[in-house]
């Protein structure tokens, strides 16, 4: 493969210019500070090269996330010593944090060049000067933060993959802080009561956050402006808060929207109520394009317990408590607040395999190496695209694709047409009876008594036959088939009652056939249900 | 050696509890082989009761008959492939009619001394049973044609078919007139007649009848060869006959109506047959076909889910059957299980073409029946569930039943596999099932879909599972999740 000596690949000049010739891929180190994320791991790579993708790394470019020069060497990537070399060699720029200025004083966004591609982190709505500056690249550049949030994105929504990661790692440096056990313990050295955990904002997240509380054995809560995340917030196994309040906080792309003041005060009393008791709150609450929403106020703080724990995620938007200080864990009267911002770069392993997957599937989509190109009729690429050809192209176009419906309103579509339904006016109910009776009637009129003997046998049968057959087990109505298959070859006896007369007479031929394929039946019935019982076995 | 005729009554007295005894026993798995045993030595005690009686005197014939069509039958039934299971149940029912008929016919060439209201309704029984067994002859045989793929197992519509069976019933009613008025055995010509209309309307009636409707026609046909039984017990005067009769035709009845319910369809919809071809264009049309795009998945990736999953259900079709899978699919599973993995089958009551088919295939396979349950024991546990495996399961599945109520399968029970955290379909393809209805599950966010034939696909499976042993990868998993 490519673990050509980085000297001659760095000569060679651009080949993935020929027509034909695979796109080169380049994984830059991340220069942004604390940063520890990479944009593809080795496994990530392997994915890249099955789309037909060259990919080159540049030295070190993983080392903060532990994945060393060599593992990339082994995965079949060209290890190039300079960031200048690589985004020069390479067609598409996979990187994690928005470009910014380097320690020697240049820009990463001024080596970009033109025709070729930036996929990133980008935030164009807080980066409006970089926004400019990558528009006079006359470069493409897709801002994964851009995904749109449909069905079929999902796979490429890195928003989503890092904030599963980042509700994790909440819970974990919330333990981390916490002086006390999350599961409740009966122990010989005494009783140790069940930590309560409170998320607010129950997005991926929250419910990340929500899962891992409850698994290390915490009693958790949630509360969302939204009610339809109820269900999911209690298939996590936690209790969901509800206000006796109502108000649909559901906006646009299943993100929240503000609420009215009256839902606030009601929702702020909660949280006070909350506070009190709890021991760990964890906030996760955003609403786009806006700071984050004031939640927990200063007062709520100084009433919780000491060594109460609170974890603001989100920190880098303001915060949702008064009081977070972003990027700092610190102590405010006995509570622990944490405002750390850089959760997912914590778990840098994690989450730079989770982001590289999200980039292969965006790049899968975009037609791998052989057909890649950027389809401007594609919602998805469309929605990520911020800058192309020297214009701005963000934000999207609206696509016709609103909020999703209220969910109160599905059910009852069913409902209606069932009840469109008109009930049949006529009482069929009473006509069977009312036909049997007649036609039992009839029989006991016309009919002789031996006759009405063996008609009794048989309606009895019937209804014996009727109670018995509905206990017999769903699993075996292969046998219960094959066994009274075999019981109505009992019609042999017929057979046999006619057989007896001279060999010429046309009864007894037909009775002996009649003998002959009959005991085929009862011989093939009986054991085949054999068979089958015996392969049943617990 | 002869028995007296009460001592035959008592020893037909013994075998009808004994074939009671014998279907109440296969209510559940432990009792089930002691029931079957029941079963046959009601049949023996039945018999040799009516061998030793006076009526009967031709042994040499009996023997001659008897003996090969024991043979007959046990080589058949030690041969049978489960998969073709429904093959042997449908040919082994048109004997049953095919008996019905002989008995019948050479019940009414002997003549008996029977007058006025006794022998009306004597030959009235015979016609009856005549008309039951061959139509239950002539049915069993297409069903068994169209199981052995012999014959197309679409639906046969004919232009105003149900005219025709109409027409062809009152054919009957009106040759069953000049049967009861014509004198000696004069009848015949008449009762040939209807031999042979009868005939036609079994093959009519289930050749109209679709491929996986095939659960109600078989046990419909099982019904009817009871019923067979017990006209031919009513013109023998055999209350043996008539018992017997009685107990296979209400089993088959329950069974029918069982089906018919899994399927929300009404017992005489299914057999006046026709349902896939109508139903599909009223499925495209009405829904307009399901949006999204459906996601594929390799072999590869289905096995890191596999490692990843807690608890995995598996819901078979008859793709499985058609495909043989069924020992792969075992083997999956007791690696999983030996894991600690929690597996269990959801079987739909009409999976497959026979009821039960795939208790039987997966009992087969070795697969404990206790952890193969029933749609209703098991749809609740869904949403607690990593993953779900359908294999060659289609319109059992479809969430339009519960869904869209303009759907040709609206308010059908199915399996709710969607509710799962992730679902991998494996199918040959997109295309819809014998309802003709488009299934959105395969459109759906969690589900995946492993194209390719199932056998194949279900091997690649175990052989990955074996080499990977328990170190997973659980981050390619989380990923996609």
């Amino acid at each position: 493969m490519t673990i050509a000596t980085e000297k001659s690949a760095a000569t060679a000049q651009s080949p993935a210019s020929q027509p034909g010739a695979p796109k080169r891929v380049g994984i830059p180190k991340e220069i942004a500070a604390g940063e520890r994320r990479v944009a593809a791991t080795p496994e990530t790579v392997k994915k890249l090269q099955k789309l037909g993708f060259d990919v080159l790394v540049e030295q070190g470019a993983g080392a903060a996330a532990e994945f060393s020069d060599d593992a990339y060497r082994a995965a079949g990537c060209e290890v190039l010593d300079s960031a200048a070399d690589l985004w020069q060699q390479a067609d598409i720029i996979l990187k994690v944090q928005p470009p910014q200025a380097d320690a020697t004083g240049g820009h990463e966004a001024d080596r970009l060049q033109a025709d070729k591609t930036l996929i990133s982190f980008i935030w164009p709505a807080q980066n409006e000067a970089l926004l400019n500056q990558l528009k006079e690249r006359q470069a493409s550049v897709l801002a994964m933060d851009a995904i749109p949030r449909i069905s079929r994105a999902q796979k490429m929504d890195a928003l989503s993959s890092m904030a599963n990661i980042a509700g994790y790692r909440a819970v974990i440096e919330a333990a981390n802080q916490f002086g006390r056990f999350f599961t409740g313990q009966i122990t010989a050295a005494g009783k140790v009561p069940p930590c309560k955990v409170l998320v607010i904002g129950a997005g991926v997240a929250g419910l990340a956050a929500v899962g891992t509380a409850k698994s290390l054995g915490a009693i958790v809560r949630a509360f969302d402006t939204r009610p339809v995340v109820k269900e999911q917030v209690e298939s996590m196994g936690a209790e969901f808060l509800e206000l006796v309040f109502e108000e649909d906080g559901t906006g646009e792309g299943g993100y929240a929207k503000t609420m009215s003041p009256e839902f606030i005060a009601a929702e702020m009393a909660l949280f006070a109520e909350q506070a009190r008791e709890v021991d760990i709150i964890i906030t996760t609450a955003l609403i786009p394009g806006k700071p984050a929403p004031k939640l927990i106020t200063q007062d709520m703080v100084e009433s919780m317990k000491p060594g109460s724990v609170i974890v603001d995620m989100a920190a880098e938007q303001g915060g949702n408590c008064d009081v977070t200080k972003p990027g700092e864990v610190y102590r405010y009267n006995g509570v622990t607040i944490v405002g750390i911002t850089d959760f997912p770069s914590r778990m840098a392993r994690q989450s730079s395999l989770l982001y590289g997957n999200n980039l292969c599937h965006l790049l899968s989509d975009m037609g791998g190496s052989e057909k890649y190109q950027i389809n401007l009729e594609d919602e998805v690429v469309r929605g990520a695209l911020i800058t192309h050809e020297g214009e701005i192209t963000w934000p999207a176009p609206k696509p016709a694709q609103p909020a999703p419906k209220p969910a109160a309103k599905l059910p009852e579509t069913p409902e209606a047409t069932a009840q469109a339904k008109p009930k049949s006016p006529f009482p069929w109910q009473f006509v069977w009876p009312a036909i049997a009776a007649l036609a039992l009637v009839g029989v006991g009129i016309g009919a002789p008594s031996s006759f009405l003997s063996h008609f009794t046998v048989f309606v009895l049968s019937c209804f014996i036959g009727w109670q018995v057959i509905w206990n017999v087990s769903p699993s075996l109505h292969t046998p219960l088939m094959s066994v009274t298959n075999a019981i109505s070859g009992i019609i042999i006896i017929g057979g046999m009652l006619q057989l007896s007369g001279p060999l010429s007479s046309a009864t007894t031929i037909l009775g002996a056939i009649a003998v002959f394929v009959g005991t085929i039946n009862i011989a093939g019935g009986f054991l085949v249900t054999q068979r089958m019982l015996k392969m049943f076995r617990k | 050696m002869t028995l007296s005729s009460n001592l035959v009554t008592v020893a037909y007295i013994a075998a009808i509890v004994l074939f009671i005894l014998s279907l109440s026993g296969l209510s559940n798995q432990e009792t089930a082989k002691r029931g079957n045993l029941y079963g046959i030595a009601g049949m023996a005690i039945a018999f040799a009761a009516t061998a030793f009686s006076a009526q009967v005197s031709g042994y040499s014939t009996l023997i001659s008959v008897i003996a090969p069509g024991l043979m007959i039958g046990a080589i058949l039934a030690a041969r049978v492939e489960m998969t073709s299971m429904p093959e042997l149940v449908a040919i082994l029912h048109s004997f049953v009619g095919l008996a019905a008929v002989l008995v019948g016919v050479g019940n009414y060439l002997q003549p008996e001394s029977l007058v006025g209201v006794e022998e009306t309704i004597h030959q009235l029984e015979v016609y009856i049973g005549v008309f039951i067994g061959a139509v239950t002859f002539t049915g069993s045989v297409v069903a068994f044609g169209k199981l052995r793929a012999i014959i197309s197992s679409k639906p046969l519509t004919l232009p105003g078919r149900h005219l025709l069976n109409l027409a062809m019933l009152g054919g009957t009613v009106y040759l069953g007139y000049l049967f009861m008025t014509a004198a000696g055995t004069e009848g015949f010509v008449p009762m040939l007649g209807m031999i042979a209309i009868a005939s036609l309307l079994g093959i009519h009636l289930v050749a109209a009848i679709g491929g996986a409707d095939m659960p109600v026609v078989i046990s419909m046909l099982n019904s009817y060869s009871g019923w067979a039984a017990a006209a031919a017990g009513f013109m023998l005067s055999n209350d043996l006959l008539i018992v017997t009769g009685a107990l296979v035709g209400s089993s088959g009845a329950i069974l029918s109506i069982i089906m018919c319910k899994a399927m929300n369809r009404s017992f005489l919809s299914v057999i006046l047959g026709g349902f896939g071809a109508g139903a599909a264009k009223g499925g495209s049309s009405a829904s307009g076909g399901p949006v999204g795009e459906a996601t594929s998945i390799d072999v590869a990736e289905t096995v890191e889910l596999l490692n990843d999953a807690q608890s995995v259900i598996i819901t078979p079709g008859y793709g499985m059957a058609v495909a043989q899978a069924q020992h792969a699919v075992a083997d999956i599973t007791k690696i999983l299980r030996d894991r600690g993995v929690k597996v269990r089958f959801g079987i739909h009551p009409v999976a497959g073409r026979l009821p039960g088919h795939m208790n039987v295939l997966l009992a087969e396979a070795n697969v404990p029946y206790d952890i193969v349950q029933e749609m209703d024991e098991i749809n609740e546990d869904f949403s607690a569930t990593d993953l779900v495996l359908v294999i060659g399961a289609n319109d059992t599945v479809n969430p339009s039943a519960a869904e869209d109520p303009t759907s040709p399968i609206a308010g059908m029970p199915v399996l709710e596999v969607w509710q799962a955290a992730n679902v991998i379909v494996m199918k040959r393809s997109l295309s819809t099932g014998y309802a003709g209805v488009d299934n959105p599950l395969f459109y759906k966010e969690n589900t995946q879909m492993l194209f390719g034939d199932a056998k194949a696909n279900v091997s690649a499976i175990l052989a990955q599972l074996q080499e990977s042993g328990t170190a997973a990868s659980p981050a390619l998993a989380a990923a996609a999740r």
